[in-house]
């Protein structure tokens, strides 16, 4: 038999290792800031009131920092170790793995430099705007090319079932990014969402579910079958359950979208279809988190001295709490308790810092030693960083369990009269105050970890010799198959085969899911009972939209009133899907740490706006929302895109009057004066009598109009109040049918 | 309550077919591959979920380098 010499290639993974931690540590400190703004709210408004840290635009940098950049980073390095070691073959393109590496961070840093400036899509966990989603889509293609010429040119038989998630990692990832990311550019920092309301909804929690089964759990189940049973030295508890577990997760994941939008103004038998698939999940994730535990029997002696083992254990049990519990979050008496509360949190928790976290830490306490060729410089750091880390993961999670349980059962108390305990949504948040300190502490526990483990292993790393080209040699499958198999000739050319067919089949599989999930929803689009009282927004309206969607609000305030007696009788008619055609992106959000604001429209006058965004504490005591005085800067209304953002509205099929972009920005101006009129009235009625005659109210106003907060106060009057407008009263923006 | 969301899917025809559809294929497939999981042999079971630790060549094997 032909040996060959070859060597794997140790530097990409030692890169993305490096990459691994520092973004880590990075998206947790995020992640940490953003905590303390909810646990200290009064300190942060006084000292560290900045714009670029508000928390509607830091949350969506942690999340995109934690999921993209730390768990990102951890997949490639997974990936890129173990692929070239299950298939005996350097990485195709060397050339491509840089290019992956270099690429993949180049992306992070547009992000890091793009969503704290609130350039964002202003859809959950996909806020990057349009030519960064292009960037994704072109590295991904180069991860997936570089992955599939590998497999293709390896020097063993059989694909390991490890491979397989990778694979399936690879296509569904990039059919979810590319349906997800179709949006409208209106210029290099703005773009519309190509869908509107109840589409967009359905595509984003497709996609955003899916983002949680193929980004955070099917890679990380290839590198689980991968790294447990090397570090177990022993193969997996049983291949057939493996086989089984792969095809029924990729299966049933695709079709549970809809779980994420249950009572929304989503059809009926969508949201049931999501609820059916999501508790058969429990099966298939179930099944691969035993294989991976029972893959320790007879070994449970090991885990005791061996680190890494701890945290693989730790992770899957972890893994195995959040699918237990993310089907029964799914069944609408749970979700309606939970949905828009802090239990999504902790559930997303346990498996962000649970599952993916430790099963990360487990991998690199394993890589280091092996490719520095050298002990972990301190066991004994290694062992603490392990308490710590799991205590983190307690002290953050049950909190946040307690706050959503809490706040959940507060907004459905009623008294016997049939009126609500709590009216006053700010009762519900200020009750979860404890649980916000506890939470902050959780994370700074972990983050504290993840710093140890940092000097662990650069210190493992200085003092061992770091081998960049692994020597190693294999036969030569391609050349000589013959001898290998022992007169069994027909598999050649199956091998060769299979590995296409594999991604064939799985695209098949995935996409079997989607279709039937979505192509209804699409047909919907000519049959939602369009309501002829809905109105495209106004010029300013949709200029104050932007902003809601920059500052992102969407991550504290839902626009979704479910059909529930609580709901209702806080917030009024329960929205119809109908009420959305014209919202791009659609804005429902999935959690609520203020009150939902789809009918705040003439709730409160426009005083009280004003001043509740200029400090929310005048006018809500005890308020924990952030101050945004950047919107009360002169001259900060920018309406140079106005124009252009009509015209892209009306290419997505919002209905705008032929001529209305022309006259656009005047009919800005006219509605914003008529706001600002009644500010400076105001405004001036709070001066002592000897000074009010000495004001220019003319002046005041034309000051007054050209903020930003004045385009946001239309854009919030304007929310569902348009299934009371007349009718026949068509708006000047609205084309005659 | 709901039937105020459901009436967008009443309107559409024979969309009760797209859950039905969707459980046989899911059934037919699931079937599918349990028969192919229980029909494969014990020989290349051991052989596959061995590949991960087949690596005599390891060049780091920490053991070597104490």
């Amino acid at each position: 038999m032909e040996l060959q010499k070859f060597s794997y290639d140790n530097k990409v993974v030692k890169y993305f290792a490096y990459a691994t931690v520092i973004w880590g540590i990075i998206g947790m400190l995020v992640g940490l800031i953003a905590a303390s703004q909810l646990a200290f709210p009064q300190f942060f408004n006084d000292y560290l009131g900045f714009r670029y840290i508000s928390f509607g635009r830091i949350r969506p940098l942690h999340t995109n920092a934690v999921i993209f950049a730390f768990v990102g980073n951890g997949i490639f390095m997974g990936v890129y170790y173990s692929l070239q070691r299950l298939l005996k073959a350097r990485m195709w393109s060397d050339k491509l793995s840089y290019l992956n590496f270099w690429g993949w961070q180049f992306i992070i840093v547009c992000a890091v430099l793009t969503l704290p400036f609130g350039i964002t899509s202003g859809k959950e966990y996909a806020e990057l705007e349009w030519w960064i989603d292009i960037l994704i889509a072109i590295l991904w293609v180069v991860f997936g090319l570089n992955m599939f010429m590998t497999i293709l040119n390896r020097r063993v038989k059989h694909l390991y079932v490890a491979i397989w998630f990778y694979i399936a990692t690879f296509v569904t990832v990039a059919i979810l990014h590319i349906f997800n990311s179709f949006e409208l550019p209106v210029s290099f920092f703005k773009s519309y969402s190509w869908y509107a309301g109840v589409q967009d909804a359905l595509v984003q929690w497709w996609y955003g579910h899916n983002a949680v089964a193929f980004f955070l759990t099917t890679p990380y189940l290839g590198l689980m079958y991968y790294f447990v049973p090397k570090a177990a030295n022993r193969p997996v508890y049983s291949y057939r359950l493996s086989i089984i577990h792969f095809w029924a997760l990729i299966f049933i994941y695709i079709w549970a979208g809809p779980h994420h939008l249950l009572y929304t103004s989503l059809p009926d038998w969508a949201q049931s279809l999501g609820v059916a698939f999501s508790i058969m999940l429990i099966a298939p994730s179930w099944g691969g988190m035993l294989n991976g535990l029972l893959t320790l029997r007879g070994a449970w002696d090991r885990v005791r001295d061996d680190v890494m083992l701890k945290f693989m254990v730790v992770a899957l049990t972890c893994y195995g709490m959040a699918t237990f519990e993310g089907p029964m979050l799914s069944l609408k008496n749970v979700n309606m308790i939970s949905h828009f509360t802090d239990w999504t949190i902790a559930h997303v928790h346990i498996g962000g810092l649970g599952w993916n976290g430790m099963m990360t830490f487990g991998m690199l306490y394993w890589l280091f030693p092996k490719m520095f060729r050298v002990k972990l410089y301190s066991k004994k750091l290694a062992n603490q960083h392990f308490w710590i880390a799991t205590l983190g993961i307690i002290l953050y999670a049950i909190p946040m369990y307690i706050a959503g349980f809490v706040q959940g059962l507060m907004w459905q108390d009623f008294k016997p009269d049939g009126t609500l305990e709590n009216p006053e949504f700010l009762e519900t948040v200020t009750a979860l105050a404890p649980y916000y300190i506890l939470r902050t502490i959780g994370g700074l526990l972990f983050i504290i970890g993840a710093v140890m483990m940092f000097y662990n292993l650069i210190k493992t790393a200085k003092q061992g010799n770091f081998l960049a080209n692994e020597p190693a040699e294999a036969p030569n499958l391609r050349i000589s198959p013959e001898k290998v198999t022992a007169g069994k000739h027909y598999w050649h050319r199956a091998i060769e085969k299979r590995p296409v067919r594999m991604m064939l089949i799985s695209i098949l599989v995935v996409a079997i899911g989607g279709l039937v999930e979505i192509i209804p929803t699409m047909v919907v689009k000519s049959n939602i009972k369009t309501i002829d009282s809905v109105q495209p927004y106004t010029a300013l309206e949709l200029e104050g939209r932007d902003i809601y969607i920059r500052e992102g609000c969407y991550n504290c305030h839902s626009q979704m009133v479910r059909p529930l007696r609580f709901e209702t009788t806080r917030y009024g008619e329960y929205s119809k899907s109908g009420e959305f055609v014209y919202d791009h992106p659609f804005q429902w959000g999935s959690k609520r740490t203020g009150p939902d604001l789809a009918r705040e429209g003439g709730k409160r006058d426009n005083v009280w706006h004003y001043r509740h965004m200029l400090d929310p504490k005048t006018v809500s005591q005890g308020s924990i929302m952030p101050a945004y005085p950047w919107m009360f800067e002169k001259n900060s209304l920018d309406l140079s895109l106005t124009k252009r953002k009509i015209e892209a509205m009306r290419t997505l099929g919002v209905p705008y009057k032929k001529g209305y972009e022309n006259i656009a920005k005047q009919e800005a101006l006219k509605q914003a004066e008529s706001i600002a009129e009644l500010i400076v009235e105001y405004q001036v009625s709070k001066l002592p009598k000897k000074e009010q005659a000495k004001v220019n109210k003319n002046l005041k106003v034309q000051e007054v109009k050209m903020q930003e907060v004045v385009a946001l106060i239309a854009y919030l009057q304007r929310l569902g109040v348009d299934i009371n407008r007349d009718e026949k009263a068509k708006p000047a923006q609205t084309a005659e049918k | 309550m709901l039937r105020f969301i459901s009436h967008n899917l009443t309107s559409i025809d024979g969309v009760a077919i797209f859950p039905i559809l969707s459980l046989l294929i899911f059934t037919t497939f699931f079937a599918f591959v349990i028969t192919y999981v229980m029909r494969m042999r014990k020989a290349h079971i051991d052989e596959i979920s061995n590949i991960p630790l087949d690596d005599e060549d390891d060049h780091t094997d920490i053991m070597k380098f104490k």
